[in-house]
């Protein structure tokens, strides 16, 4: 009787999604009669770009956006502060003023020097040019990257899973204080860290040394699997699938267990024993590109390979709505869609947490490598 | 790998080290150093307890082994001092028994001995006592003889009688 009274809810609830996610299907076909204005998804092309400009940075922080009956673009979002280096010092505005442009269309003038958005990056235009002009390869002719230290949509992302962590954490170590086994929410996380220290620092590092690393792994895993859970909400953060922060975690991974190698891991990799002379140079340049390259190029490159991955594929099953409209009918698709996308983020959000836990593994297991002792025979 | 290197942004990376580097920093000193620490603290109290839960139980049983022992030891030994006692009872009585016989065979022996010795006195002592009689009774009877015989045969039967008497 339960079972089939939760069975009527879950029916219910799919049933009313379906039609709600069918009507706007239908409304936006209305509108896309009308007179259109763009930044309308509609066509595979429009799909394409719109999964291009999410899985990148973004200078404002837009939940979503829509077209007003009067036909005109209504962004839901607020601005982020842009701020960069260029050509004559720090420059800093709010970047409403690019006024969701995103393809060098809007030229924000700034103590005499023009700049423009071009799919995430801000330009500075030269001197004599007014608007930025393109080569066939859709390039700025007339216009040059600057140093971009905007407080990004990624880098907003970045704060909030710190703070979250922070105030999660911080408040299961205060509850330490007055009882040995916490509640609410540290009881949660408690098995988390205790999962990270015995499941992957332990086996990996080892009994001695792995200590000194608990604070890195930890830290890193739970970075990891925050961003890569926020990235799952309607916030639309794409964080870990910014190659430029897995960069920087593999970058930390690598310093860490370069600068804690032992006598042993060094002598291994740049003279190894047991082997004839002349073939020890070779083996050092190839154990040296694997730690310094192959290892850490890996990491970064799993992590925003399968995140924007998972983007991509859940962002493109939404888009089947639209997409498949015209084949299957809006219902249809819809359902496809809303089936599908559902399967595949549940998947994600294993892979949310199967991808902080790789990390932070192989992590601790080049550690390993380079803090081992072997016994001399 | 050119899209790759154009998605780089130098500035999120940049940002991405600072913002890691300061909660790294963070969270070591506010988080993940207390917790690990009350974490081992906690499990090295639990692993302490258990141990001495352990050896409470190892010396229960010793205590327990111990006092079984114990009683067992003084069962045997109450065993033995009841079987010790009984024997020694057993002698004793057997022993006194032999004793009184001995000496209640002793004493019979000598009352007897000293029956028949009364009884070897008492007839000697009535052998002449009965000769002395009759040698009073012949005396009388010959110094009446002549008498009469009448008066003689009287005499006769008055002695006869004194005898009786005695």
């Amino acid at each position: 009787m339960k079972i089939a009274q939760k069975t009527i809810k879950f029916l219910t609830i799919a049933l009313i999604t379906l039609i709600t996610a069918t009507s706007f299907a239908f409304g936006d076909q209305k509108k896309h009669t009308a007179e259109n204005v763009g930044g309308e998804v509609n066509t595979q092309e429009e799909v394409t770009a719109y999964i291009q400009h999410h899985l990148k940075d973004s200078h404002d922080f837009t939940f979503f956006s829509y077209t007003s009956d009067e036909g005109k673009r209504e962004h839901f979002s607020f601005p982020l502060p842009v701020m960069f280096w260029s050509s004559n010092g720090l420059v800093a505005f709010m970047s409403s003023e690019f006024h969701h442009n995103d393809d060098g269309h809007v030229v924000v003038d700034k103590d005499g020097m023009k700049f423009a958005k071009i799919h995430s990056k801000i330009y500075e235009l030269d001197k004599e040019a007014t608007s930025v002009s393109f080569d066939e390869t859709h390039h700025a002719t007339n216009a040059h990257k600057v140093l971009d230290f905007s407080i990004t949509k990624s880098v907003v992302g970045i704060l909030l899973a710190a703070l979250l962590m922070f105030l999660g954490f911080s408040a299961l170590a205060r509850q330490y204080k007055t009882r040995n086994i916490p509640k609410g929410l540290g009881r949660a996380l408690e098995p988390l860290v205790i999962y990270v220290r015995d499941e992957i620092a332990r086996p990996n590092i080892g009994e001695k040394k792995y200590k000194k690393f608990m604070g890195f792994l930890l830290t890193v895993f739970f970075f990891i699997w925050i961003l890569n859970l926020l990235g799952l909400t309607p916030l639309g953060f794409n964080v870990t699938g910014q190659i430029a922060v897995t960069v920087a975690l593999a970058l930390f991974t690598m310093v860490i267990y370069l600068f804690n190698g032992s006598k042993d891991f060094w002598a291994h990799t740049l003279w190894m024993p047991g082997v004839p002379y002349i073939l020890r140079p070779v083996l050092a340049v190839i154990e040296l590109a694997g730690f310094v390259l192959i290892k850490p190029f890996s990491l970064l490159v799993r992590l925003f390979a399968n995140i924007t991955a998972g983007h991509f594929v859940v962002m493109s099953l939404i888009a089947l709505m639209v997409t498949m409209k015209e084949a299957f009918g809006p219902v249809a698709s819809t359902g496809m869609s809303l089936a599908l996308a559902l399967f595949i983020m549940v998947i994600e959000i294993l892979v949310a947490f199967l991808q902080a836990f790789i990390f932070t593994m192989l992590s601790s297991l080049f550690i390993g490598m380079a803090v081992e002792e072997h016994e001399h025979h | 790998m050119g899209t790759l290197l154009n998605d780089f942004s130098p500035g999120l990376f940049a940002m991405q080290i600072v913002i890691l580097i300061i909660l790294l920093f963070l969270m070591k000193k506010f988080a993940w150093k207390p917790i690990l620490n009350s974490l081992e603290e906690r499990e090295t109290g639990i692993s302490d307890a258990l141990a001495s839960a352990e050896n409470a139980r190892k010396e229960m049983q010793n205590l327990q082994a111990d006092n079984e022992r114990l009683f067992k030891e003084a069962r045997e030994e109450r065993d033995a001092i009841m079987k010790d006692a009984r024997h020694v009872s057993a002698t004793i009585i057997a022993e006194a028994k032999e004793e009184a016989k001995e000496v209640t065979s002793a004493l019979i022996e000598k009352a007897q001995a000293s029956i028949q010795q009364e009884k070897q006195a008492a007839l000697a002592e009535l052998k002449k006592y009965v000769a002395e009689i009759s040698i009073g009774i012949a005396e009388t009877v010959i110094k009446k003889e002549l008498s009469s015989k009448k008066d003689q045969l009287a005499l006769v039967e008055e002695i006869l009688k004194e005898v009786t008497l005695n």
